[in-house]
């Protein structure tokens, strides 16, 4: 945040300029338009952010004004049924693939944050956060192909198994699938990608614990663990829960790689046979060979819109849950 | 605190000299107790013994059912947070003993982690370098690459044509169209945070919608940008200017890339603005240097190698995104060099197309090994932008102490 008295610093020298010599120092020589030049810079300045929250309006307004065609049509009037019937299978779908993810990414990452913040060799760790930092450059669709050719076939055995002793459970009920590319394969994969996301938010706040907490415990006895859990982790609990829901909303929006990895099919509760569909992906196989205008189109744009508000409605309130917490630690 | 065996022997300690039992004791070196801090202590080398204990019981128990890595890694971890549980249970306390269970589990947690980053790019490594190696992989594109070449590819040997030529191109287009549209709006954006804005209402907005768009689905963008061209390319043509009908072009694609760009350069740019010391801006101020002069002259210049990192980084995250490109540009065969018509593939386009789509269905070795080199060629473009980005932020960072 800027000062109040840095922003009236340019009213100063306003008065002096008009005394001033011209050309007698490079950086105020051309200051003969000077009050323009001020008023334009910051009024782009200002644009721009403007233009950002204009953006994310248009985003909204765009695809609920071309979704229109999937829930009303001239002849039959209002269809929200039929596009309900359309949209939840994909719902629930996206929703079990990310429960899949985050139930596997979290504890892992909290574990990594853990191991950077408070275990491994101080010197080391931060290239050790660099090397967590690479599992995101990663791209999806690489991911994507990786999930498909090497973690699916190395799955099958563990799906054939889990059938075989834990069938009577509905979610390994159903035919194992041979490939390896079902729900639970996809969400493996999307656990991957989210868990730097989750690492990082865990680490920044693992590393803001107040020193003289953890210190108080140890001197009083604690264990390393006794005092991470007295004083790290009540610390962090916000951090955590906001880490994680940002990590949800990455894998609800993640598109290539359960493309690639989920072979689609109905909606089923099994999690070892092929089946199911996620939003993202959805689109992603349908939009190409969409007709521009049709009602596929405004369909498909349709559930985009109920994607986008489910991960600004994640996403805000993992925000909302970090900015209040930034104002709690600011007092530590 | 719970080490009651150690309380124990303190107030005996202190009597002890006033009661001669103590003298019953013939050996002085049984009677120097250890003290707290070593007491209680394995000695150093138990973790090991436990590895390899658990390795050998690991082997042989996924021997038992059929023999593999993966199977091997997963009861020699559970094994050794198990064993290593019990002795510390039995040889110091419970309460240490849980101390080393949970960091055994932090470090296997570590060790999970690794696995798949490694798994990755050695895959991609292993199976990509062929197809890279073949002749005329980066320098051809598809055009006339149909199923009968792939399939006596694959059937006779001859060498897999095809390569990558018109992808590089679309990436390297609708990348840079990109990162021109979003790093004047994404620095002027980060400036008012930083240099204009007094905390009110209005920058408060920006800064936490920046940071929800962050988080906005890659294929929303997408949508978007497909939607907001068309719209546009609708008005127009009604207005009858003279613009392409449908919207799937290389700077549809631009825009929705924007989209994904703008907030990541706005987060980084912000929070290098920020860390330019306040004394800069008021010497120049009091040079009587006007405020956006200072800002270009004195406030950026300072930045720019952060700055720089922070543009990179971006365009690393941008240039592997599939699915906006996808919905909004589209896939072809050959090269196509203009951003404003007709279709445009991009790398990860390419790759998705080449597993999702193989050239030939019943032959598909050809198309798999094509795109397994275009994910290595895309993997070592990312990560050399990530290189550069690191070593922008260190080489051309300003100096820490001044004089």
């Amino acid at each position: 945040m800027t000062s109040p008295g840095e922003s009236h610093s340019p009213a100063k020298p306003t008065d002096q300029s008009g005394r001033q010599e011209p050309g007698t120092n490079a950086l105020t020589s051309a200051d003969s338009g000077g009050v323009m030049g001020d008023r334009v810079f910051s009024g782009v300045a200002l644009l721009s952010g403007v233009a950002i929250l204009v953006t994310l309006a248009f985003v909204a307004i765009f695809l609920s004004f071309n979704s229109v065609g999937a829930v009303y049509r001239e002849e039959e009037g209002l269809i929200l049924q039929q596009f309900l019937e359309y949209a939840y299978p994909l719902v629930i779908g996206t929703l079990i693939a990310s429960l899949i993810a985050l139930v596997l990414a979290t504890p892992v990452a909290v574990g990594v944050a853990l191991y950077i913040s408070h275990f491994s060799p101080p010197r080391l760790s931060k290239s050790i956060g660099y090397l967590i930092d690479l599992l995101a450059a990663i791209p999806s669709v690489v991911y994507g192909a990786w999930g498909m050719s090497f973690l699916g076939p190395a799955l099958v055995p563990v799906y054939g198994w889990l059938h075989q002793n834990l069938g009577f459970i509905p979610l390994f009920a159903g035919n194992p699938s041979q490939t390896g590319r079902t729900i639970f394969t996809a969400g493996v994969v999307l656990a991957v990608m989210i868990l730097p996301i989750i690492t990082s938010v865990c680490r920044e706040i693992f590393i803001q614990t107040p020193k003289l907490h953890e210190e108080a415990a140890l001197a009083l006895g604690a264990t390393r663990w006794e005092m991470i859990t007295m004083a790290v982790f009540p610390f962090a609990r916000a951090g955590i829960i906001s880490g994680v829901m940002l990590g949800l909303g990455r894998a609800l929006g993640e598109t290539m790689a359960v493309a690639l990895v989920l072979s689609p099919g109905l909606l089923t509760a099994s999690l070892i046979s092929s089946g199911n569909s996620t939003i993202p992906a959805e689109i992603a196989l349908g939009f190409p060979e969409a007709p521009p205008g049709s009602v596929r189109q405004a369909q498909l744009i349709a559930i985009g819109l109920v994607l986008f508000i489910i991960t600004l409605i994640v996403n805000m309130t993992a925000r909302w849950i970090v900015n209040r917490h930034k104002e709690f630690s600011g007092a530590n | 605190m719970s080490q009651t065996q150690q309380q124990r022997p303190t107030p005996a300690s202190v009597e002890g000299p006033a009661g001669p039992a103590r003298q019953k004791v013939p050996d002085p070196s049984s009677v120097l107790r250890p003290t707290s801090l070593t007491q209680n202590r394995l000695p150093w080398w138990t973790g090991l013994v436990i590895l390899v204990v658990s390795a050998a019981l690991g082997a042989a128990l996924s021997s038992l059912i059929s023999f593999n890595f993966a199977l091997w890694f997963v009861f020699t971890a559970v094994l050794y947070v198990l064993i290593s549980y019990g002795v510390t249970r039995v040889k110091v306390n419970r309460r240490q003993a849980k101390d080393k269970m949970w960091k055994n589990l932090v470090y296997v947690a570590f060790i999970i982690a690794l696995l798949p980053l490694f798994s990755v790019i050695w895959s991609v490594t292993s199976i990509g370098i062929p197809g890279l190696l073949e002749p005329g992989f980066l320098a051809s594109d598809m055009q006339g690459i149909d199923g009968t070449t792939d399939q006596r590819s694959q059937e006779e040997g001859t060498p897999v044509l095809g390569g990558i030529r018109h992808a590089l191109v679309g990436s390297l287009l609708i990348t840079l169209t990109a990162t021109f549209i979003s790093v004047p709006i994404g620095l002027m954006t980060s400036i008012y945070l930083v240099e204009y804005a007094r905390g009110g209402t209005l920058s408060r907005a920006i800064t936490f919608f920046v940071d929800v768009m962050t988080g906005i689905p890659s294929i929303v963008a997408g949508l978007f940008g497909a939607a907001a061209m068309g719209w546009f390319l609708g008005v127009g043509n009604s207005l009858g200017l003279p613009l392409p009908t449908r919207s799937t072009m290389g700077i549809t694609a631009a825009i929705a890339l924007s989209v994904l760009m703008i907030p990541v350069v706005v987060r980084t740019t912000e929070e290098m603005l920020r860390v330019v010391p306040n004394e800069l801006r008021e010497a120049s101020y009091a040079l009587g240097v006007r405020k956006w002069r200072t800002i270009i002259k004195v406030v950026i210049p300072t930045a720019i190698s952060g700055i720089a990192a922070g543009v990179t980084l971006a365009i690393a995250r941008v240039i592997g995104e599939t699915a906006p490109i996808l919905v909004t540009a589209g896939f072809v065969v050959s090269n196509n060099w203009n951003l404003f018509q007709g279709w445009m593939t991009a790398l990860p386009v390419y790759i998705f197309r080449q597993f999702q789509n193989p050239t030939s269905p019943n032959f598909s070795d050809p198309s798999h090994q094509r795109a397994w080199a275009a994910a290595l060629v895309l993997i070592i473009i990312v990560m050399g932008l990530n290189l550069t980005a690191r070593i922008i932020a260190t080489l051309f960072a300003p100096k820490k102490t001044g004089r």
